[in-house]
């Protein structure tokens, strides 16, 4: 027990606490004058979010929405870890979402094979867009920022073109929204009765079977190892054998395959199709949640719990007389503050580091001109 | 650190043999290239009977749509000449269409303008703090400027626009009310002139005067400004001294600080103007295409300026011409193209089969053969059909784009130091 206590180290763990910490109370502090600004009390506005949000329909709803999102986090981190920026998480899942939901409205097995038909297909879809950028990127040199924009926008003419009745879409009975057949019901995922609360997703699960795999993976395995040393010097990921062009194309890859799942939670556990008001977007929530975590499987968690708490509040404070729309401010400062927090954190730590060490040498150099005198 | 340990990876092919280094085409060069590509054009009008291909009214909407994307483009590349990179463009062009649209009803469009291009800077202002004050991430930096100019604008725009006068003069929460207009410029008499030449449907000369004609009708004052501001940044970039400090701090900052320049203030020099100019772009839309401020009204233009960027190679002229051929495509869906982008795809067969004989010329049998194979393919489909549906009309930038990145990639060179974080003092 002593050894495990001895292992952690105080100050790193202080330091990687600090960070978080210090953002998500200078994002308080910026949106409370950003509401004073507009003549309004925060005080009220806080307390209200506080409530409301550990409400328990509340809490059901942020675990659902934080499925999602943790999902986009993990799969956007993939490619972090590599130094890759996959903006086409975007592109990917909804690309993915759409033909899984073609296949699972086409599908009449039954549920327990028709399930992971709808998950290989998702993956197998985002697994192939990403597929795209990353070969043109080892084969062409062609960046991947600028590659996974282009598809974002080329999947969503894709969809566009295929989501229309007599295509692979059909008119619902309303006669004003178009989608494709929606899942037979033996297809659904489960979900857990919370009672008044509503229904958790079952999905969840999923997502920290993910969580826990990209864990395993990238801490545990060889092949984890290999990744996060071409992330950070593909010279001497060369130089010890690793084929970094492989390595990048197959992190986009998996990172692609990840994407696939993204619309899965909403597919299976709540929409059963895809129609044109299918969540957009959450590719570049995935983004500000891996950046908020560090890439790490845990801080990504609490990442996606955050940002589906702030969606549910914020929507909340309409019926205070606050503006809903304060969200995007909030989101958009907390990620800016985290991203200068660590860095200055960061540099807190190396000084500190330097000093100890430096203290550390004069001590040791002290010690032996003693031992030369006495001898 | 030893001698076989090196940063810079090979280039991703040999140079062939002999060949001329490429230090951009002489001005014989360029204007054969532009009476090649025009007579091909003008060809493929005549054979197809697509009228609309280069039509006054397609060449001026293409001006309309290109001139965004450009501002957005020349942004970037004034922000990673200096080794900046900027994705918070969409961001930075979010805030100039806000800023243009709230001092823009309120007072005249030239101060919207003003106040557009100010809202940029402050975009620009914010990025260069955390990039170069803070050394964080600049894709990391970019994207949460991205998220924040959103999210501030929307929560603005329900402040200003949805109560008061601006409600009485037609304001929400997602949307400013109406913006008078900036003049715009047609040239006397030419205009007209043009416009009868092209009616005739004479091969080449038609062409020329639809595409002429198109540049000199209903011009506005802003895309006069973008058209100069293009100039002037290649000339102060590319020809004084100012230029080139700003740009040796996008290839090697140490260096360049070890000849005295301070590199901390021509990076925020540089990612200011990048952002003003990108708030200009946004102004552009607020004011000139749609006289009102829209939520969602960028459209990802500040990612496809970027894109834009690295199609031209960094450079100005490469810029325009990219942003020119997104605004060409985005004319084309506008403007009903199906049948016009249909007629382009026999442009696409002669340009693949071109590139395909010198691929084959040169002995790159593989790139040849796949040249050929993907014109034949598309040959069989333009053959096969008569229009391309009008959703796949809206993708054709973002196919072009990323068709010529993948034949053209490994010529295209960004600044050394582009993305890379510097501190003072790093090469003491």
């Amino acid at each position: 027990m002593n050894k495990l206590t001895s292992r952690i180290d105080k100050e790193r763990l202080f330091l990687g606490l600090a960070a978080p910490v210090l953002a998500v109370v200078a994002a308080l502090v910026v949106t409370a004058l950003v509401i004073l600004a507009t003549g309004k009390n925060p005080g009220p506005a806080f307390n209200d979010m506080l409530t409301y949000g550990f409400a328990s329909d509340s809490q059901v709803y942020i675990l659902n929405k934080a499925t999602t999102y943790y999902l986009a986090g993990v799969s956007v981190a993939i490619g972090f870890r590599m130094n890759l920026f996959n903006i086409g998480v975007d592109g990917q899942y909804r690309l993915a979402a759409f033909f899984a939901a073609v296949l699972g409205g086409a599908l009449t097995v039954p549920g327990w094979l028709a399930i992971p038909l709808i998950l290989i297909c998702a993956m197998a879809t985002g697994a192939v867009w990403a597929a795209i950028a990353g070969i043109l990127k080892v084969t062409r040199g062609v960046s991947e920022v600028i590659s996974t924009i282009m598809l974002n926008s080329i999947a969503t003419a894709v969809i566009a073109y295929l989501l229309q009745p007599g295509k692979l879409a059909q008119l619902q009975q309303g006669g004003t929204v178009v989608a494709t057949k929606p899942l037979p019901s033996g297809s659904h995922f489960f979900s857990i009765n919370t009672g008044p609360a509503g229904d958790l997703w079952g999905f969840i699960f999923i997502a920290v079977a993910v969580g826990i795999a990209y864990w395993f993976v990238l801490g545990r395995t060889r092949f984890g190892y290999d990744l996060r040393t071409v992330g950070q010097s593909e010279s001497a990921a060369a130089a010890s054998g690793v084929s970094v062009k492989k390595m990048i194309a197959t992190s986009m890859i998996i990172s692609g395959a990840v994407a696939g799942l993204i619309g899965m939670p909403t597919l299976l556990n709540d929409s059963y199709q895809f129609s044109s008001d299918f969540p957009t977007g959450i590719g570049f929530t995935g983004i500000a949640i891996a950046l908020l975590g560090r890439n790490n499987p845990i801080g990504i968690a609490l990442g996606a719990l955050l940002w589906g708490f702030l969606e549910r509040t914020t929507n909340h404070l309409e019926f205070q007389g606050y503006d809903k729309e304060i969200l995007g401010v909030i989101q958009g400062v907390i990620v800016l503050c985290v991203v200068i927090a660590y860095e200055v954190v960061r540099r807190y730590g190396l000084k500190r580091q330097q000093q100890k060490v430096g203290a550390e040498l004069a001590a040791q150099a002290a010690a032996q001109s003693k031992k030369q005198e006495v001898a | 650190m030893t001698a076989t340990m090196t940063d810079t990876p090979p280039p991703a092919a040999p140079k062939a043999a002999g060949a001329p280094q490429r230090t951009g085409r002489s001005l014989v060069q360029i204007l054969m290239l532009v009476a090649g590509a025009l007579l091909l054009l003008a060809a493929v009008r005549v054979i197809t009977g697509s009228q609309d291909l280069d039509s006054a009214g397609q060449v001026s909407a293409a001006l309309g749509l290109a001139v965004p994307i450009g501002l957005a483009g020349l942004a970037g590349l004034w922000s990673e000449r200096a080794g900046v990179v900027n994705i918070g463009l969409e961001g930075m062009m979010i805030l100039g269409t806000f800023g243009a649209g709230w001092i823009g009803w309120q007072t005249s469009p030239w101060l919207g303008l003003l106040m557009g291009i100010g809202f940029g800077v402050i975009g620009g202002l914010v990025h260069a703090v955390a990039t170069v004050t803070f050394g964080v991430d600049h894709i990391v930096s970019g994207v949460a400027i991205n998220l924040l100019a959103l999210g501030a604008t929307q929560y603005l725009a329900k402040l200003f626009f949805a109560g008061g006068a601006a409600a009485n003069a037609g304001g929400n929460p997602k949307q400013s009310p109406p913006v008078a207009s900036l003049p715009d410029v047609t040239v006397p008499g030419l205009s007209d002139g043009l416009h009868s030449i092209e009616s005739h449907h004479w091969f080449l000369i038609s062409d020329l005067a639809g595409i002429l004609g198109g540049l000199v009708t209903h011009l506005s004052v802003v895309t006069v400004l973008a058209a100069l501001l293009f100039a002037g940044s290649w000339w102060l970039l590319w020809r004084t001294p100012f230029g080139l400090r700003l740009r040796s701090c996008g290839e090697n900052p140490t260096a360049a600080e070890s000849l005295g320049v301070n590199v901390y203030s021509y990076k925020y020099a540089a990612v200011a103007v990048s952002g003003g100019l990108a708030g200009l772009g946004g102004a552009f839309l607020a004011l000139v295409t749609s006289h009102t401020y829209l939520e969602g009204q960028t459209g990802g233009r500040g990612y496809i300026g970027l894109a834009a960027m690295i199609f031209g190679n960094w450079r100005p002229g490469g810029l325009a011409m990219g942003a020119g051929l997104f605004g060409y495509s985005d004319a084309l869906q506008l403007r009903n193209g199906g049948t016009t982008v249909h007629a382009l795809l026999l442009l696409l067969v002669v340009l693949l089969v071109a590139l395909a004989g010198w691929k084959l010329y040169r002995k790159a049998m593989l790139q040849g053969v796949i040249s050929l194979v993907m014109a034949a393919v598309i040959l069989v489909w333009y053959l096969l059909t008569d229009t391309v549906p009008s959703d796949f009309v809206g993708a054709t930038p973002y196919v072009v784009t990323l068709l010529v990145l993948s034949l053209s990639a490994q010529r295209l060179r960004m600044p050394k130091a582009d993305g890379m974080r510097y501190r003072k003092g790093q090469g003491k």
